[in-house]
């Protein structure tokens, strides 16, 4: 039994799930909603690479390393938002997050 | 079943196991160690597909950076989290409806699709034989030639990330005393001193 494209793929789209799912399930905590967006970054870079190694294009894993910086980025601007969120708040509650409704 | 495939699965079941707990934890720090060993195993199934590079890189970056700085804020912040349970299961199921329905979706595409005629014949830079150039190398080949713009790019995104989080998080206590060099240089000697004629026997 070989191993093919189509076994990472499912991979890819089984993780990407479950990060959605992650983000409804804990709709009230930050934190964990910033790490199933983590795993949703990781669902698509399984996909690229999956693809650049089967399709044996390097585009592909190019891409995925600049998927990685974003995610980097956006996991330190994400996590300094909270910091300072808790700073003058005090809490990190979702629903608590209301200042711009008007 | 080769030994490749076996690793395959090993490193897949994990990892989707891992994620599940990542979600489904109720302590965050064990989110974020369930995090790592998704991790890790992502970096596994890269190894296997040949990708060695992106897998250290993964190791490197998410193990060694990234969850440690969720892992840091997770216990920095006083936070109680058992209240921030509550209603957990009131969105399990129209999560699970989009979630069920994005997984049916995903899969349909993931076990029907078929490689488009002038894809192979389209690739700008493919990867060289793996006994002659190792990963790091042919990426490195194409990445400061090629795509050398996309790199520097990525350079700004972290730098300006970097600016953006320091900015964010830094704060100066009020009661702390520091220097203004400004009013320092702007003494005067009529602001700083006064002259008093003392009168002898009388004192000021």
């Amino acid at each position: 039994m070989t191993i093919g494209l189509s076994h990472y793929l499912t991979v890819g789209a089984i993780l990407f799930t479950l990060g959605i799912f992650g983000i409804f399930l804990n709709r009230k905590n930050v934190i964990v909603i910033l790490m199933s967006i983590e795993l949703i970054l990781l669902a698509v870079n399984i996909n690229l690479v999956a693809f650049s190694a089967f399709l044996g294009d390097l585009v592909g894993q190019i891409y995925a390393l600049l998927v990685l910086t974003v995610a980097a980025a956006e996991a330190a601007i994400g996590l300094a938002i909270l910091v300072a969120y808790y700073r003058n708040r005090g809490s990190i509650a979702v629903e608590d997050i209301n200042l711009m409704k008007g | 079943m080769n030994l490749s495939a076996l690793f395959f699965y090993l490193f897949a079941t994990v990892a989707i196991a891992a994620a599940f707990m990542v979600i489904a934890a109720r302590n965050p720090v064990h989110s974020v160690l369930f995090l790592i060993l998704a991790f890790v195993n992502a970096a596994g199934l890269f190894v296997l597909v040949g990708a060695e590079f992106l897998a250290m890189i993964l190791v490197v970056v998410y193990v060694g950076a990234v969850a440690v700085l969720f892992l840091f804020v997770v216990m920095m912040l006083d936070v109680d989290f058992a209240e921030l349970r509550q209603g957990f299961l009131q969105y399990l199921p129209v999560g699970a409806i989009v979630g069920f329905i994005f997984l049916a979706e995903l899969l349909l595409i993931a076990g029907t699709w078929i490689t488009g005629a002038g894809v192979v014949g389209a690739i700008r830079s493919p990867i060289p034989p793996a006994s002659e150039v190792t990963n790091t190398q042919a990426l490195g080949r194409v990445l400061y030639t090629t795509y050398v713009h996309f790199f520097e790019l990525a350079g700004l995104v972290l730098l300006v990330a970097m600016i953006g989080a320091i900015v964010l998080t830094l704060h100066h206590k009020k009661e702390a005393k520091r220097q203004n060099v400004a009013a320092q240089n702007a003494r005067s000697k009529a602001s700083a001193i006064e002259i008093r004629k003392v009168r002898p026997g009388q004192g000021i």
